[in-house]
């Protein structure tokens, strides 16, 4: 307790400052809003349920998003790891696709999807399902060959060994995978609604910044860390428990 | 010959684009052709906006990225020689760590206006944090025994740092530094769409909201390459430093 204590205590010298600095008014409100304002401002949202909505309509866009990133992502990656041809096809694609911008390409999905939230969540799609395919890839190729040889050698046929050896062999890497693509998708989701609109949070945030409201701007970033915190732990939480069996938690 | 073998496939992907719009399956608003589009690449290049854009983006891109590498390398390796900094900045860094930097926008807006501050400020706060975590954990992944080994060998603070230390965190500091490239473009686009009165984010939107799709579909044609290439010569680089590793 006594250490958790002292591990906070710069984060809370931290707001310290930043309180007192407001209140002798060293900077402007305007420009940093003291943290009493903000928490204020953030309890408001919650009573008046405007929170839940924007983080609401945030994950149901990335979310869905992410789903079908992975939906996509780690049967490409498994093919791409398992065939020559296709690796030679996809490879270059994915060598420029990882490191481009990809939010560049919403005002594409506006023109092909329209102002709504299927531009947004094909948007999270494109961003996070290179981090899905590369890591399925990496993982697929990383299994055992033994392993494949001896499944092979005892009957088991191309879905079989899909099932019960690359699935489990490969899964911490499929996992890692998403873990890396969950956060993207809930970047991109906020970035698209700022850009486009549509509410949420990113909507929020934009539309308090053009209207000058910083205690909304700053409420709305705290906002949204916590969502994607608790997001984050749910995804470590659910690697937690589809890898029970796995050494990474059972350490002897 | 074996480069360009590697590469076409991204020749069948510019052919198939060329057929689907060529043949009408979808309108030449909604997909123009890609000949069509590098006409336009070439005529904006030729006119001096693309130029011009790019400069903007890539100056204050740049300017914070290397702003974040200075500040963020010190600021690591600082975490990892000196408990006492440690102790003090990285319960922040951990309580930023789950914050995406893209929620800042609106932040920069109100603090720096629509100016280049706003931006280049975004690209440092981006950027500092993978340099900070490359940095400290490259410096803390190192075997004590080697500093201890060079100290008995007699070599002096300063040397253990440049001869040993540096060398070994070097892998994760080339990284840290990939990540932070990326992150790079993806802030500068991410807020010149956003917030911004040039560059080639604020190109692409334009031309967008403007109507002009092949320009639109040139510009991010652009952006894709930058990305691409400097994601390779980054490669390339960090391949030639790192040589000596088995």
């Amino acid at each position: 307790m006594m250490r958790l204590l002292a591990r906070l205590s710069p984060i809370v010298v931290l707001l310290a400052v930043w309180e007192g600095a407001a209140l002798l008014h060293l900077v402007k409100p305007f420009l940093l809003p003291a943290p009493h304002v903000v928490a204020g401002r953030i309890w408001k949202d919650v009573i008046s349920g405007q929170f839940e909505m924007n983080a609401a309509l945030t994950l149901y866009r990335a979310l869905i998003g992410f789903a079908m990133a992975c939906l996509i992502g780690v049967p490409a990656g498994i093919l791409i790891a398992s065939d020559r041809f296709v690796r030679w096809f996809a490879e270059p694609l994915v060598s420029v696709g990882f490191p481009m911008p990809k939010i560049a390409f919403l005002p594409v999905f506006m023109l092909w999807f329209g102002v709504y939230d299927v531009s947004k969540i094909v948007m999270v799609c494109f961003a996070a399902v290179f981090a899905v395919v590369a890591a399925a890839e990496a993982g697929t190729r990383g299994v055992d060959k033994f392993m494949l040889w001896s499944a092979r050698a005892m009957g088991a046929g191309r879905y079989q060994l899909f099932r019960e050896v690359i699935l489990p062999a490969a899964m911490p890497q499929f996992l890692t995978g998403m873990q890396i693509a969950l956060p993207v998708s809930l970047i991109t989701a906020v970035a698209a609604e700022m850009l486009m609109g549509g509410a949420g949070l990113g909507g929020a945030m934009l539309a308090a910044g053009n209207y000058a409201d910083s205690p909304g701007v700053f409420s709305g970033i705290v906002q949204t860390s916590v969502v994607g915190l608790v997001a984050v732990a749910g995804m470590t939480a659910l690697r937690r428990r589809l890898l029970r069996w796995h050494p990474e938690f059972n350490p002897r | 010959m074996a480069t360009l073998l590697r590469y076409t496939p991204l020749l069948i992907v510019a052919l198939l684009w060329e057929l689907i719009s060529r043949s009408g399956l979808v309108s030449q608003q909604m997909l123009p052709a890609f000949s069509d589009v590098l006409r336009t690449l070439v005529e904006l290049a030729q006119s001096g906006d693309l130029l011009s854009n790019a400069v903007a983006s890539l100056g204050r891109a740049l300017l914070g990225f290397g702003l974040a590498v200075v500040l963020g390398g010190a600021l690591g390796a600082a975490m990892a020689l000196i408990p006492f900094v440690y102790r003090g900045i990285d319960p922040i860094v951990q309580i930023f760590y789950p914050l995406p930097k893209s929620a800042l926008i609106p932040l920069v807006l109100v603090w720096f206006g629509l100016g280049d501050k706003s931006k280049m400020f975004l690209v440092f706060l981006g950027c500092l944090q993978p340099m900070i975590l490359a940095t400290f954990n490259g410096l803390r992944g190192v075997d004590t025994i080697l500093g201890w080994s060079a100290r008995s060998l007699g070599a002096s603070r300063l040397e253990v740092v440049r001869e040993v230390l540096f060398p070994a965190a070097l892998p994760q500091l080339m990284t840290g530094l990939r990540t932070a490239l990326a992150f790079m473009f993806l802030l500068m686009v991410s807020s010149e769409l956003v917030i911004a009165t040039n560059g080639l984010g604020y190109l692409i939107g334009s031309f967008g909201d403007q109507g002009s799709y092949r320009e639109m579909f040139a510009t991010i044609l652009v952006v894709t390459g930058l990305g691409f290439a400097a994601d390779r010569a980054f490669l390339a680089w960090s391949g030639h430093l790192l040589r000596w590793r088995p």
